[in-house]
């Protein structure tokens, strides 16, 4: 534990509050959730359904802003960032697993993963390369040219993986990353998760599954938008 | 963006998904688009052939009538009839005047048919002139001789002949030195003029040429029909010499106006008629069609492009949940913005190009079964062109900005 404090905080929230409409019902998600993060952390947030925990890496992930609060990435501001500013901080800091998966159809595994690289303004040559690497790094290296309809749940992940890891990001969030897999391809999405901690990435990751989260070094859990007891 | 080239084929990409939706979705702009290139392309043909008419009657000839070639209100017909006929010695006192290179006199009758054995023409013009009748509108004779001097003066029989009349009545046949018969008066014919061809399907080469003189002898006395009065009299055309055309015009007004006796507070009773007047109000009246041609254009091509921005609203529906990925990933709303706006225009041009093609098209058959001749310019493609994308673009813009104003969670969970 003396090691971790040493480590430089990659994000940190501050009394971040979101409340938003669904209809005529306005629902207070988060209730002033305070977080830090630092660097090679893996960390599991969990909670039941509408505790928060969703909304939570969505801001975190800064694909929404919260409605009060400070969020810092890298010392940066991002809570009071331009819609610009956010894209950009997505495509270079950030790398997001969803539970179902956001591939395009009409992409070819190699492409799914270049898409990243495409609005970081990548050439061609570089994107194809860097993406037949970090596939065939993940064990896809025969199946790059397969649309997301020609894989296996398992395999599509593992291509969002890619994605999410491409950019060379500064934090990896995964929203119940094996939510809509088998437990034996879960393990497997899980086993490449463990790696990647390994090799220095900081994760953050959504789950209900006690044993999902247990992979975790640190687990948050979220009651009613609240930070409650570990 | 990242790379225009790349943008166009994610663009086309998508217009191979739908390719039928696509399709009828640019019917309209690939009417719009046609239409115009066709009547464009006619008029610009029409134009050419006018232009061309024209100028080739004689360049820089002064016609000078009783009545103006540019402006004729049928009201005026009796003031123009009342006015003093012009004579052959009015284009002898012109032909003197130091601007002035050679003058004819030329009076034009109609005429049912000419027979020769057992061979007859149409309707024909039968024209009475001098020996500078060829000088100033342009013409060659071709075989045989031209009018001379003394044929004028002499009052003799003789005619120069249209190639047409000499192919209708004469064939393979010389038609020199043969006989025709008009009124019960022979003619000689002693020449055949060069072809100029056909104007909008009327042959110039229908007609056949005598001294003044001698059409005096065949027509004699005055027609009382006020219409012939007005306009089947002697005109005076007038060859000025070479970049002399302002002073000789000012020229023969003023000895018109001595010969006619009119005092300086009194208008000029006769006009003065350059070829560019003529080509003047030609151009004015195009330029009627021409604005009438933009105003259907217009409205067909607002009709396509509410098809292009009805299709392009459903296809950002449709594609919310890819909008969601691509912003997660790091597309900007500008990329996204743009990406929509390039299926947009990507899919007007494609029109605009159909478009293009098929009213050359279209331009080419009519000019194969009727006598206009159409001709394309480079211009209108270009403009085509042009107006195709800024149909992509401005219905365009609405689509692509509701899409790149999506909230990347809300586009993520749309099903």
């Amino acid at each position: 534990m003396a090691e971790k404090t040493e480590k430089s905080v990659v994000c940190k929230g501050i009394n971040i509050h979101k409340t938003y409409w669904r209809g005529k019902i306005e629902v207070h998600a988060l209730q002033g959730v305070d977080i830090e993060i630092r660097r090679n952390e893996y960390i599991s947030i969990m909670g039941a359904s509408g505790s928060g925990k969703s909304t939570l890496i969505h801001i975190l992930g800064c694909l929404d802003t919260p409605t009060r609060g400070e969020y810092y990435l890298e010392e940066k501001r991002v809570s009071e960032f331009s819609d610009d500013e956010l894209a950009r901080i997505r495509n270079q800091s950030i790398g997001f697993v969803f539970q179902e998966f956001n591939l395009l159809p009409r992409l070819s595994a190699l492409e799914n993963v270049a898409l990243p690289l495409v609005y970081a303004g990548k050439k061609r040559i570089e994107r194809i390369k860097k993406s037949r690497a970090i596939l065939e790094k993940l064990g896809l290296g025969e199946r790059i040219h397969h649309r997301p309809n020609e894989l296996s749940g398992g395999e599509c992940q593992r291509v969002a993986i890619a994605r999410a890891l491409i950019n060379e990001p500064k934090i990896i969030f995964a929203d119940e990353p094996t939510g809509n897999l088998d437990s034996k391809t879960g393990q497997e999405i899980m086993a490449i998760f463990d790696k990647l901690v390994e090799e220095g990435n900081t994760l953050v990751m959504v789950t209900h599954d006690p044993d999902i989260a247990r992979s975790a070094r640190r687990i948050i859990k979220l009651k009613d938008g609240r930070i409650g007891d570990a | 963006m990242h790379n225009i080239l790349e943008s166009i084929a994610l663009a086309l990409q998508t217009f191979k998904t739908h390719k039928l939706r696509s399709f009828l979705t640019i019917l309209g702009v690939i009417i719009g688009v046609s239409t115009v290139i066709a009547i464009l392309s006619l008029i610009e043909g029409l134009n050419q052939a006018v232009t061309g008419q024209i100028r080739s009657l004689g360049s820089d000839v002064i016609y000078l009538t009783k009545y103006s070639m540019v402006r004729r209100g049928p009201a005026e017909i009796e003031k123009i009839a009342r006015r003093r006929d012009f004579t052959p010695d009015d284009a002898i006192a012109i032909s003197r005047l130091p601007s002035v290179a050679a003058t004819a006199p030329v009076i034009e009758r109609q005429w049912n048919k000419l027979k020769y054995h057992n061979k007859e023409s149409g309707q024909i013009s039968i024209i009475g002139s001098n020996q500078y009748f060829s000088k100033v509108s342009n013409r060659t004779v071709q075989s045989g001789r031209d009018l001379t001097e003394s044929d004028v003066a002499h009052r003799r029989n003789v005619g120069v002949i249209g190639s047409k009349v000499a192919a209708d009545l004469f064939e393979e046949e010389s038609p020199i030195g043969k006989e025709l018969t008009i009124r019960g008066k022979r003619i000689r014919i002693v020449g055949v003029f060069e072809e100029k061809g056909a104007f909008l399907g009327q042959s110039m080469d229908n007609f056949i040429l005598v001294p003044y003189s001698f059409f005096e002898k065949l027509f004699p006395g005055k027609t009382l029909s006020i219409f012939d009065r007005a306009f089947s009299t002697y005109s005076i055309h007038i060859m000025p010499r070479p970049k002399k055309l302002d002073s000789a015009i000012d020229e023969v007004r003023e000895l018109m106006r001595r010969r006619r006796g009119l005092t300086f507070d009194k208008p000029d009773d006769f006009e003065l008629n350059t070829q560019e007047m003529l080509l003047d109000i030609y151009h004015s009246i195009t330029q009627v069609g021409f604005v009438a041609i933009v105003a259907i254009a217009a409205i067909s091509l607002i009709v396509g492009g509410i098809g292009i921005m009805n299709i392009m609203l459903v296809s950002v529906a449709e594609r919310t949940r890819e909008i969601g990925i691509r912003k997660a990933v790091g597309a900007s709303n500008r990329n996204i913005l743009l990406q929509f706006l390039f299926e947009s225009v990507v899919l007007a041009l494609i029109g605009g190009i159909i478009g293009i093609v098929f009213g050359i098209l279209l331009a080419k058959l009519i000019s194969a079964v009727s006598p206009l001749k159409a001709a394309v310019a480079l211009w209108m493609v270009l403009l085509g062109f042009g107006f195709s994308a800024a149909v992509g673009i401005f219905f365009g813009i609405y689509p692509a900005h509701r899409a790149a104003g999506l909230n990347p969670i809300e586009a993520l969970r749309y099903e």
